[in-house]
């Protein structure tokens, strides 16, 4: 049975049911119990067009369910035949749908949610155990999201950048419970970036690779964090870092830079390294000041701060950094950092403990305290 | 079978034997900290008496109604709070001495030197519920 075929039809199918007037949260779930009935009947009966196939068993799925609905409530006239097959699906049905998923009148979560529920063809159950929640608790998030969206209209254009943001929500998550989120946002954001013609989108295609090409390279055996400059670069994806540059080169010739371009093109500094040592802290320094232009995050300026300490020295990083909000979050562990650069363990080691105490995940937390504990295992006691 | 609440402390449990703070130990003793609590959870998962565990910051704030209309007062975090919670793991086990069994080997996850730390956990049990049949 071939998971990854069914989810990756599962946009066009809905989006099919959509255009042909089914409502929203009506062709969602028919499209859910068409793809069970494809996992039940496929592997003994594989159709020729599994796609064909799909759209009409979620037609059927849809017209059982309003008749049925319909007997009840004496509705009978409202969907009544079949309409004869529409045109040719293309791409921007399923484009439609991406923006439907994250119209801005969900909050993100439920953006979120209904993507993957909707453009990802995950189940409820899946979705849940991703975020951790309660499968029930999710149910109700996915459904107030789709009455949230049944009354927006499925043909006006909506706005890419939304979408974009809801994608790179999924792809920081990470992964936990049985599926990779990082993995399925990526699966989605190649899918929108094929059917929009609009830079951003490749550039956080070109982003999410070359990130994702460090996964394995980014924890230990214990399941600790490994700073980039300590990774072992032999283990990361050449194969995704040679896509991911690809895209991106091509995105940066159209000439509308954005965020997620020059995010990846960090990265994609960072992943043309042979050796740490040898980074192009320069460049990256010039791409963090372009980052600073398009969004004037504070996130951003700090990011800088450590780049410019490695490109002129510890003692201009904590310059720039003494700019900067001391509230913000990982101030104090980059202030650590320069500290132990510019050769002062003891203020560095007592930095890194506070960090540790205001990380906000655990892994960080365990990486920062033994930061700190190394400098102090050096001293004596 | 009967839930029970582990509760881990930040302050407020007394101190335990081996109470030297983690950025003392070496990276090696909290590696070795932190493979414990994942096998001791993992081991849970096997015996099929695991339920739940979590992790918490440790700076919280507190919170109260402030009337009709008005946003809700936040107050702290407080230094002085006595006791400040780190985290919990809850547990279905089948009876009392299984609970107490389990949070002594949670309490011998090693800390500095690769020792113990014979921290002091607490051990809640759950309200139950009334039995079906009562007769």
């Amino acid at each position: 049975m071939d998971e990854a075929l069914l989810r990756s039809l599962t946009p066009s199918v809905l989006a099919i049911l959509v255009r042909r007037g089914a409502d929203f949260a009506a062709a969602e779930d028919a499209v859910q119990d068409a793809l069970v009935e494809a996992i039940r009947v496929w592997p003994a009966d594989m159709p020729r067009d599994p796609k064909g196939w799909l759209i009409t068993t979620a037609w059927r799925k849809f017209l059982d369910a309003t008749r049925a609905d319909a007997a009840r409530r004496r509705r009978e006239d409202r969907v009544d035949e079949e309409p004869a097959p529409g045109p040719a699906p293309d791409a921007d049905d399923t484009l439609q749908l991406y923006f439907l998923c994250a119209h801005p009148s969900l909050t993100p979560s439920s953006a979120v949610a209904l993507t993957l529920r909707a453009v990802g063809g995950l189940t409820t159950r899946q979705i849940a155990r991703a975020y951790l929640v309660p499968e029930a608790t999710m149910a109700q998030r996915i459904s107030r999201a789709k009455r949230t969206v049944s009354g927006v209209r499925f043909d006006r254009p909506g706005d890419v950048a939304t979408v974009l943001r809801v994608l790179y929500l999924v792809f920081n998550e990470g992964y936990s419970g049985d599926v990779d989120l990082a993995a399925e946002a990526i699966r989605l954001t190649r899918q929108l970036a094929a059917a929009v013609d609009h830079p951003e989108a490749a550039g956080l295609l070109a982003l999410m690779l070359l990130h994702h090409a460090r996964r394995a390279a980014r924890t230990a055996p214990d399941g600790g964090l490994v700073p980039l400059a300590e990774q072992d670069r032999g283990r990361w994806d050449t194969g995704a870092i040679a896509e991911g540059i690809g895209i991106l080169q091509a995105a940066l010739a159209r000439d509308r830079l954005g965020e997620f371009q020059a995010q990846a093109a960090i990265a994609a500094l960072h992943a043309d390294a042979p050796t740490a040592g040898e980074t192009d802290w320069v460049q990256i320094v010039e791409w963090y000041d372009e980052l600073t232009r398009l969004t004037d995050s504070p996130v951003v300026r700090l990011n800088r701060a450590v780049a410019v300490g490695e490109a002129d020295g510890p003692r201009a990083g904590l310059a720039a950094l003494a700019e900067l909000d001391s509230s913000l979050p990982r101030h104090t562990a980059v202030a650590a950092y320069l500290h132990e650069r510019d050769g002062d363990p003891a203020t560095a080691a007592r930095l890194y403990a506070e960090a540790a105490h205001k990380a906000s995940d655990l892994a960080e937390r365990a990486h920062l305290t033994r930061q700190a504990a190394r400098l102090n295992s050096r001293r004596p006691r | 079978m009967a839930k029970y609440l582990l509760l881990k402390h930040y302050r407020g449990a007394p101190a335990a034997v081996n109470d030297v703070p983690m950025d003392q130990w070496t990276p090696e003793e909290i590696s070795a900290h932190i493979q414990y609590m994942n096998d001791f959870a993992a081991r849970l998962e096997k015996t099929g008496e695991f339920v739940d565990g979590q992790a918490l910051a440790p700076e919280g704030t507190w919170v109260r109604y402030d009337g009709e209309g008005r946003p809700p007062v936040t107050d702290g975090p407080f230094a002085e709070t006595k006791d400040l919670i780190a985290g919990w793991m809850v547990i279905d086990v089948d009876d009392y001495e299984r609970a107490v069994e389990l949070a002594g080997e949670l309490s011998a996850a090693p800390g500095a030197g690769g020792k113990p730390i014979h921290e002091w956990l607490e051990l809640r049990p759950f309200y139950g519920v009334s039995p079906t049949i009562t007769e």
